[in-house]
């Protein structure tokens, strides 16, 4: 249930922004995070970023949920 | 198996040389560790136990009777989240109370609840169920709906991890040496309260992440520290920084408060709940719409709260893959993907295959 995905912000708008990851494009809250960008990852819980993080780890970490999807 | 043990797990735990004992506190570890295997991997010294780490398996049957009762009685429409909808309560769970007409519609975010309540107007209750990652969302709904003045209530179900560490450790019976700490609720909280635990009873804490290597990572630390004896708290899951997400716990602070809340398998632990603040003391649909269940009955063959607290393991109950499957399932450690008997059942565990 703390499941959480990381998300590249494409797009920031208020309290918003649009996130993706290939094929998929979202509009999340940001009101929990401070300081994101567009470019930034950030983790993805339950429809709001809940953090942000580095590039290299949110790609690894994502190459992990698709191996777990998979296997579903 | 025959291959190796993971990264530097053998050697570190021979050198070690004792069986200990790595209790992990989140359902996304349990599912990470059981279908990878890596707990038939490990080194059979090397003994990982899950905790009351899923939130839908900790909450109590009753508070499901109490969200079905105000449903029926009081008309009340409910938003949850997906993995609540088919947790037994005493006599049906929320998907049989929908199939009898009850209002009960699943949303993936808080939001979502708000948005929702916000176009149709009535009473409407959010089921506040989740731990520290969780609960900073519900929180940010909750004041948005009161900015807004949509008519949103909340049935507070919510629950902080490190006070069931602390009964845990303080519970009878019960032996470990080491927590996995969860990657997800550290991202939230930082390291403090998992460093008060350490330092208090002696026990290593690593935060880790969900990816198998991460996990090892995690163990490893966990293995030195134990070898130098210096148990301390520390991530090893980059996303979860030392500070944790100051923000979300701002956002926290000003919606919710902690209270006294019971656990399945764990009884009532006082202030491991998180409840609504008095300035939000009117959106409590505990208060708006009180309503009398009587008091749940569990299978008494159901082991779910032995398993939660790490004193049982899912094949220890009678009822394990027997009269309950993830099919047909008797308590909601079966009920939920992410509970200790459903990871199991789905993808075996050491000693079972």
């Amino acid at each position: 249930m703390c499941l959480a995905v990381p998300m590249k912000i494409v797009q920031m708008d208020g309290p918003e922004a649009t996130v993706e990851l290939p094929g998929v494009r979202k509009r999340v809250r940001m009101d929990l995070v401070e300081g994101a960008s567009v470019g930034d990852y950030a983790l993805i819980h339950a429809g709001y970023a809940i953090t942000v993080m580095p590039e290299e780890e949110a790609l690894e970490t994502l190459s992990y949920l698709r191996e777990m999807a998979d296997g579903l | 198996m025959g291959s190796d043990p993971p990264g530097r797990t053998g050697e570190l735990s021979a050198e070690l040389g004792r069986t200990i004992t790595v209790m992990e506190v989140c359902g996304t570890h349990t599912v990470s560790i059981h279908r990878s295997g890596l707990d038939r991997l490990l080194p059979p010294e090397v003994r990982l136990l899950s905790g009351p780490g899923c939130p839908v398996c900790v909450t109590p049957t009753d508070y499901i009777d109490r969200a079905m009762a105000m449903a029926f009685r009081h008309g009340v429409r409910l938003y949850t989240f997906g993995d609540l909808l088919k947790v037994p309560g005493s006599r049906e769970s929320l998907a049989d109370a929908r199939a009898r007409g009850a209002e009960v519609d699943v949303v993936a975010s808080p939001e979502d609840a708000l948005r929702l309540a916000s176009s149709r107007g009535g009473p409407s209750a959010f089921l506040a169920v989740g731990f520290e990652t969780t609960a900073p969302t519900i929180a940010a709904a909750l004041l948005q709906a009161r900015d807004q003045g949509v008519d949103l209530a909340a049935l507070c179900a919510m629950k902080l991890i490190p006070p069931a560490m602390e009964a845990v450790l303080e519970a009878p019976g019960t032996r470990v040496d080491a927590f996995l700490c969860p990657g997800h609720v550290a991202v939230i909280t930082g390291l403090e309260p998992f460093r008060r635990i350490s330092k208090e009873y002696g026990v290593p804490c690593v935060v880790g992440g969900f990816e198998p290597p991460e996990i090892v990572r995690a163990l490893e630390r966990i293995l030195q520290m134990l070898l130098d004896e210096e148990p301390g708290a520390e991530s090893a899951y980059p996303a979860a920084a030392a500070g944790g997400n100051p923000a979300a716990r701002r956002m926290m602070d000003r919606a919710l408060v902690p209270c006294d809340t019971e656990w399945r398998g764990l009884g009532i632990i006082p202030e491991s709940g998180l409840c609504l603040a008095d300035e939000l003391a009117e959106m409590d649909a505990a208060r708006r719409w009180p309503v009398e269940v009587p008091p749940a009955e569990d299978d008494p063959a159901c082991l779910c709260g032995e398993v939660l607290t790490g004193s049982a393991e899912p094949p220890d109950c009678p009822l394990f893959g027997e009269r309950c499957t993830p099919r047909s399932p008797v308590g909601p450690c079966m009920v939920s993907s992410e509970g200790s008997c459903a990871a199991w059942f789905k993808y075996g565990g050491r000693g079972l295959d």
